[in-house]
């Protein structure tokens, strides 16, 4: 009975994905209690993050595929609508940047939803004119990917912007994106790049300038980038050991449980440990990619293959940032920072991966 | 038709995909070698330089500042000392509104508008980004009020600090001087001597005075204590100690009590009287009236303060026993009729008949002895003893100018004594030569008569008048004056005192000094112009009396006191050495306007001497004795 049930739980859960999602929740509350000097607290807020992730991971393991297929364009013209919200008295500014809603009952970031609505709803509609797909079809897409960014860009969310135009261009390239067209869009985008620099806010310039150098400005713009990169360098091949850091405990790391979390890792366990989370991240990749070749439809093929690639830019983009190689653009280290609505989105993909492995193979058997 | 192709042809549908999942895992692959590349820099390649960055970070270098040493008088009478007491003090890089923050501290200490001034007066001032108070002496009460709310005030801190006292306040202030808060001119000096580094934490620096002078063995080694500290600066555990070495305190010569007595002496005259034995060159007594409050300049000198003690007509900054420069006056009479007697120009028999001036061959102008109608016959031991001056005008216009000058300065007389104080003044003795190098004018006849009586050019501080007492009252053999007896750089093995060191001996014949030293006992006897003042004393001293001109008069003037505004009076001088025997004491006392050596100066060194040689406690000072003759010069 017990063992049933079990078994019924289980069913539509990736025991490879899990196993190493098992290991990254491990490692994301053990580091906690390291990055909050020791606050259970904290651990114990992040436990209940991955306990309610997990639960909408089960929920939508357990989804059938057309069920994701219904729900794409309903999550789609929500979050349009909530994004476009955020331009309305509703929203709510914060630190120079509207990105928040007021619904009354809590404040909630629409942008967060695109994530996953975006590459759906691209994937969707890729399915349905799959048998007749024409320059039209990408075009629409691509205008389907590029109003959300622009609204989000324009809230202003340099991050979350250019991951969801990442998440929509993998789908657009899975999908068959002539090589033409992409080679124009990206002499397009070097053309436009003055122009785009031009539209950019201050604090958006200023980012990519402080990646150049940022000594120029070491206790302001620069401090994160440098604070950051001597973590990680003075951690040398093995760390300084667990709860040793003295960059993270002595303070000088900034955003230590969120975006830099990944500098109290790396100065506490070196290059080893890097290799070793890097390995876990590499499982879920690599069991992503398996699962997105061995989807049965066009929809969940595209949807397999942008979920796995966006989640690899995630943990890319967050490392780059931590290590000096990339802007700083305010991305949590995917399944480890605290916080829990990046921790259910990004659950949430992990779910569709479950459940595009496991339905594919209940059809078949 | 071509879409019927594509949608029959699934296999190559999903070939195609496969080859575009296979360049993403190449993508993929790409970046995470990238990412392990860049991790292999940082934390191999660049571990070390990272690594030192991170220390950097973590590991503040605190200097821990030594103890100053303590000054104390010969009998071990502590005059310089240090207290501990707690400082208010704001470090003004890190408070952002320092005008709002003071004004909220003054809600819960007592803050002054003198003690904002000051503050302002030091961050103007501020060569470091250390922090500089806004108060001290903070009771334990403004302690505790502060400490409960030091949450709301960032950048500010109390500290517990050693602060320099001078329990003797203005009566020792110019022999002891004062430190005070290190400036931009200290630390350049600083720098230049190399001793930067061992005032890293160090806010004060002895500025005048002792405290000067001897600042090297006063202030010790500074420590250091390698602490952990977190990115709000605070310290969170000690790493290693280099304990300071506290600085050595020092003996001095002088004695307190004695010097309690000459400034009691001068009652409220203004002057000088320093006060040596012969025997070694310690310094006994060393005042300059009047003084000031040394402690008014340990934390920075208020502007109030400041400005009463600059601007006052009595000058109480001036040092006057080291920097003040005055004509010496007869009291050059026995350094004079020393001369006399070595150049041969006098037989101590020869006498003259004083008719009461000096005339100049060829020249009608009348120099004038300060006794109308003369002394009589006068030879050189009653020169002395009654303070001739034509007998000295005709001394010194056959020896000359430039024999007066090769002669007088072996006694010290234009060129610092050697005493272990900064800033000595040189005095002036001149000479032809150097009124030619100053002047571009040649040396006048007439300008030796009045260097023959201590007037004219000549110049000198009271320390080189008692420097050259000394010398003669030790028969030509001068010690090295100097204030320090001891510097006590061992604590458990105490330093030996100094040595004396001859700095010079004249070698001149015994019996020329013994007869000046007889002449100068006869000035304290009856019918000596010192008399007066020496009444009653048990033991046989030599003295001079001394009258400095401040305003000159005319040919046909006549000086009287009463008639002249008090600054414009003539300065008094005194010479004196005791017991006339064996002499244990010599001592230049110099009162400003007294009017005579004889009836103000010559009290004051009486005091003194009976002080030192019989331990009489001094009575309350009256001020003026009589001598029989009215007047000296």
């Amino acid at each position: 009975m017990i063992n049933s049930l079990k078994r019924r739980f289980v069913a539509h859960l990736d025991p490879v994905l899990m196993y190493a999602l098992g290991g990254l929740m491990f490692v994301s509350l053990v580091l906690m209690y390291s990055a909050s000097d020791g606050n259970w607290g904290r651990v114990l807020g992040q436990l209940v993050n991955i306990v309610v992730a997990f639960t909408a991971l089960w929920v939508v393991a357990n989804m059938p595929l057309h069920y994701l297929m219904r729900i794409a364009v309903p999550i789609y013209v929500t979050g349009m609508l909530l994004l476009l919200g955020v331009m309305s008295p509703l929203g709510v500014n914060s630190h120079g940047a509207t990105r928040w809603l007021n619904i009354g009952v809590a404040t909630i970031q629409p942008s967060e939803l695109m994530k996953i609505a975006v590459p759906l709803m691209m994937a969707w509609y890729f399915e349905k004119h799959e048998a007749t797909l024409t320059l039209k079809n990408y075009f629409v897409a691509t205008l389907l990917l590029a109003v959300p960014v622009a609204l989000i860009l324009k809230q202003p969310d340099l991050g979350t912007g250019l991951l969801i135009a990442a998440s929509g261009f993998y789908v657009l390239f899975l999908a068959g994106l002539s090589w033409r067209i992409m080679t124009g869009m990206a002499v397009l985008a070097a053309a436009s790049a003055p122009f785009l620099w031009h539209a950019m806010h201050d604090y958006q310039r200023h980012r990519i300038l402080m990646l150049l150098d940022p000594s120029q400005d070491a206790l302001g713009k620069g401090y994160h980038t440098i604070q950051g990169m001597i973590a990680v360098g003075s951690g040398g091949l093995i760390g300084k050991g667990y709860m040793n850091g003295t960059q993270t405990h002595l303070d000088f790391l900034p955003e230590r449980m969120t975006d830099f979390i990944f500098a109290v890792y790396s100065e506490e366990f070196g290059l080893l440990g890097n290799l070793i989370l890097l390995a876990l991240y590499g499982v879920v990749i690599a069991r992503g990619f398996i699962i997105t070749a061995n989807a049965s439809t066009y929809f969940t093929r595209l949807m397999a293959g942008s979920i796995t690639l966006t989640f690899f830019t995630y943990t890319f983009v967050n490392m780059g940032m931590v290590s000096g190689i990339l802007p700083v653009v305010g991305v949590p280290l995917p399944l480890i920072s605290y916080g829990g609505t990046s921790m259910v989105t990004l659950y949430l993909g992990m779910g569709m991966l479950m459940s595009i492995h496991s339905h594919k193979k209940l059809v078949q058997s | 038709m071509k879409r019927h192709v594509e949608l029959k042809n699934h296999q190559r549908e999903i070939y195609f995909f496969r080859l575009r999942l296979i360049l993403s895992l190449g993508f993929v692959l790409v970046l995470l070698f990238i990412l392990l590349s860049r991790f292999f820099y940082l934390q191999v390649v660049k571990q070390g330089y990272f690594k030192t960055l991170a220390d950097n970070n973590r590991i503040s270098v605190v200097p821990i500042v030594p103890n100053r040493g303590l000054i104390m008088d010969r009998n071990g009478i502590v005059l310089a000392q240090n207290y501990s007491g707690y400082t208010l003090e704001i470090a003004p890089g890190k408070v952002m509104d320092l005008e709002g923050t003071i004004d909220a501290l003054a809600q819960l200490v007592d803050i002054q508008p003198r003690d904002r001034k000051r503050f302002r007066k030091l961050l103007s001032e501020s060569h470091t980004s250390e922090t500089l108070p806004i108060r001290t002496r903070l009771t334990d009460v403004e302690v505790a009020r502060f400490a409960a709310q030091r949450y709301r005030f960032p950048g500010v801190e109390i500290k517990a600090r050693l602060f320099r006292e001078y329990p003797y306040s203005d009566h020792m202030s110019h022999l002891i001087g004062y430190i005070g808060r290190i400036n931009d001119k200290d630390v350049k000096q600083l720098e230049d001597n190399n001793m930067a580094g061992n005032y890293r934490g160090s806010d004060y620096i002895g500025k005048i005075g002792v405290e000067q002078s001897y600042e090297n063995e006063l202030h010790g080694i500074t420590g250091f204590e390698q602490v952990e500290v977190d990115a709000g600066g605070r310290g969170v555990r000690v790493l290693s100690r280099t304990t300071p070495q506290s600085g050595h305190s020092l003996i001095l010569t002088l004695d307190a009590k004695l010097q309690e007595v000459a400034e009691l002496a001068f009652g409220n005259y203004r002057g000088a009287l320093v006060a040596i034995d012969p025997s070694n060159g310690e310094v006994l007594a060393f005042v300059s009236k009047p003084g000031y409050d040394p402690n008014l300049f340990v934390d920075g000198i208020d502007t109030e303060n400041w400005d009463a003690l600059n601007n006052s007509p009595d000058v109480p900054l001036n040092n006057r026993a080291l920097r003040g420069q005055y004509p010496p006056g007869s009291t050059i009479k026995p350094f004079m009729a020393l001369a006399g007697l070595e150049y041969n120009i006098r037989e101590p028999a020869y006498s003259i008949s004083d008719p009461g001036y000096f005339t100049l061959q060829g020249s009608s102008h009348h120099y004038r002895d300060w006794k109308a109608g003369g002394h009589g016959r006068v030879d050189l031991f009653k020169s002395i003893v009654i303070s001739c001056d034509t007998y000295y005008y005709g001394l010194a216009t056959e020896l000359g100018i430039d024999n007066m000058h090769e002669f007088l300065q072996q006694f010290g007389f234009g060129k610092p004594t050697g005493l272990d104080m900064e800033g000595e003044a040189a005095g002036l003795l001149p000479s032809s030569e150097w009124k030619m190098r100053r002047y571009k004018q040649i040396w006048y006849p007439g300008d030796t008569v009045s260097a023959g009586i201590g007037q004219g050019y000549n110049l000198v501080t009271p320390m080189q008048l008692a420097y050259a007492t000394a010398v003669l009252a030790n028969d030509g053999v001068g010690y090295r004056p100097h204030l320090v007896k001891q510097v006590m750089r061992d604590a458990e093995h105490e330093a030996p005192p100094e040595q004396p060191v001859v700095a010079m001996d004249l070698k001149l014949p015994a019996e020329h000094i013994a007869l000046v030293k007889r002449a100068m006992v006869a000035v304290t006897q009856p019918g000596g112009t010192a008399a007066g003042a020496s009444a009653g004393a048990s033991y046989k001293f030599g003295g001079k009396t001394g009258t400095a001109q401040v305003i000159g008069m005319k040919q046909n003037e006549k000086y009287v006191a009463s008639q002249i505004s008090e600054r414009n009076r003539d300065h008094a001088w005194f010479i004196a050495f005791a017991p006339a025997d064996k002499p244990r004491i010599a001592l230049a006392v110099l009162a400003e306007n007294g009017g005579h050596g004889g009836s103000t100066a010559a009290p004051i060194a009486r005091k003194v001497i009976d002080y030192y040689l019989l331990g009489k406690a001094p009575k309350p000072l009256q001020n003026v004795t009589d001598s029989p003759e009215k007047e000296d010069d």
